[in-house]
């Protein structure tokens, strides 16, 4: 099997078993990028973690671009990201237009109910690792106030403020928060 | 046809934008997507992208690839995923092309992370401001079950550190037997 089809299954069951997305999946695509096929080095999978927060975009599809560009060139990259999001996209429309035509079932109604407040509660959880990784540096941090940022609080709590009362664009929340750390950090 | 053709285009700009800006994770494409979809097209409703967001989650794969493909489908049926999904996709994958021929000079560049810091607390907000409106469309429902479980999978994911896909399986799960129990006392 030729490399540009080994990506793609390779990234195809990247893809598969990456629910719930952001940070959990790491260990699973390392296992299979560097430990089973041994395609990039521990050192360039790390660094290719901290490209993805740099540079927009999913982490599994940074990873699967920059992973394909290196061992199969364009046709690799493209390769394996379309392997990487391919059942997501297909499972999604598929549960999608099932809900759409079963609407009507209390069973349907009762479940993406549930579903909603299942992945709020996840949102959540996200924002809450968000806040942490923004004020305290890690996800898991000492509780007290010396290690606290108090830049990154204040900066929170102006962004914050803007986006209740004023309903400004997430973009231009992003640009601003951006510059603003330019200005503060530099 | 002109009409579909306008639609189309739009949907390619729109997707390629939020995907241009979707730094720290893919829940900042919700609020993206509100702001175009619902506020500025009023394509669908608020109620809508909640449904979206929960499918887009609760389904394998990148939460903002799926979010995005949703919301073209809704828009413009399957041409419309597909166009979406490209537009989705195509930002991540020039900007990485470009990465990965400089990424010793840009992994080591101290403006970028300066920036990038400050984008830190600006993602956070975001996600706060989110999680704050969506709680109230569930709250506002006034149902106990669907209000209890925004703080139960909160903590199941959060402190105690229990697998997504399986939080996912035991609310669809629960929410069955709690269907099957109100159509028992109805009856």
């Amino acid at each position: 099997m030729n490399t540009v089809w080994k990506l793609f299954f390779t990234f195809l069951k990247i893809g598969l078993m990456s629910i719930g997305g952001g940070y959990a999946i790491i260990p699973l695509i390392q296992e299979q990028v560097v430990e089973k096929s041994g395609w990039i080095s521990e050192k360039m999978f790390t660094d290719i973690i901290t490209i993805s927060q740099m540079t927009p975009g999913p982490l599994a599809v940074n990873t699967s671009t920059f992973v394909g560009l290196q061992i199969g060139q364009l046709a690799g990259a493209l390769a394996a990201t379309i392997g990487c999001i391919l059942c997501g996209i297909l499972l999604s429309l598929t549960m999608y237009v099932f809900f759409q035509t079963h609407e009507k079932s209390d069973y349907v109604q009762e479940v993406l109910n549930g579903l909603k407040s299942a992945s709020t509660g996840l949102i959540i959880s996200a924002a809450l690792t968000m806040i942490l990784l923004a004020l305290y540096g890690n996800s898991h941090p000492e509780w007290n106030i010396r290690s606290l940022n108090w830049t990154a609080l204040l900066l929170f709590s102006v962004m914050l403020f803007l986006l209740r009362r004023r309903k400004i664009s997430p973009v231009v929340i992003l640009l601003a928060s951006g510059i603003a750390g330019l200005a503060l950090y530099l | 046809m002109k009409q579909h053709i306008r639609k189309y285009i739009w949907l390619f700009a729109a997707n390629l934008y939020i995907s241009a800006f979707t730094f720290g994770g893919g829940y900042v494409v919700v609020p993206m997507v509100r702001r175009l979809f619902v506020g500025k097209k009023r394509y669908f409703s608020e109620e809508d992208l909640l449904n979206m967001a929960a499918i887009a989650q609760s389904t394998p794969g990148a939460i903002a690839v799926n979010l995005s493909a949703l919301a073209g489908y809704r828009v413009a049926g399957i041409p419309g995923a597909l166009i979406s999904c490209l537009a989705a996709v195509l930002p991540p994958l020039v900007i990485l092309s470009f990465v990965s021929a400089f990424y010793k000079i840009f992994v080591s560049n101290t403006i970028i992370a300066a920036i990038l810091k400050g984008m830190e607390a600006g993602v956070a907000a975001l996600m706060v401001d989110l999680v704050t409106d969506m709680c109230s469309l569930i709250f506002r429902k006034k149902s106990f079950f669907l209000s209890a479980m925004v703080p139960l999978s909160l903590i199941a994911n959060f402190v105690l550190d229990i697998n997504v896909a399986l939080i996912l399986v035991v609310c669809c799960l629960m929410c069955i037997l709690w269907a099957l129990y109100k159509k028992r006392k109805r009856i």
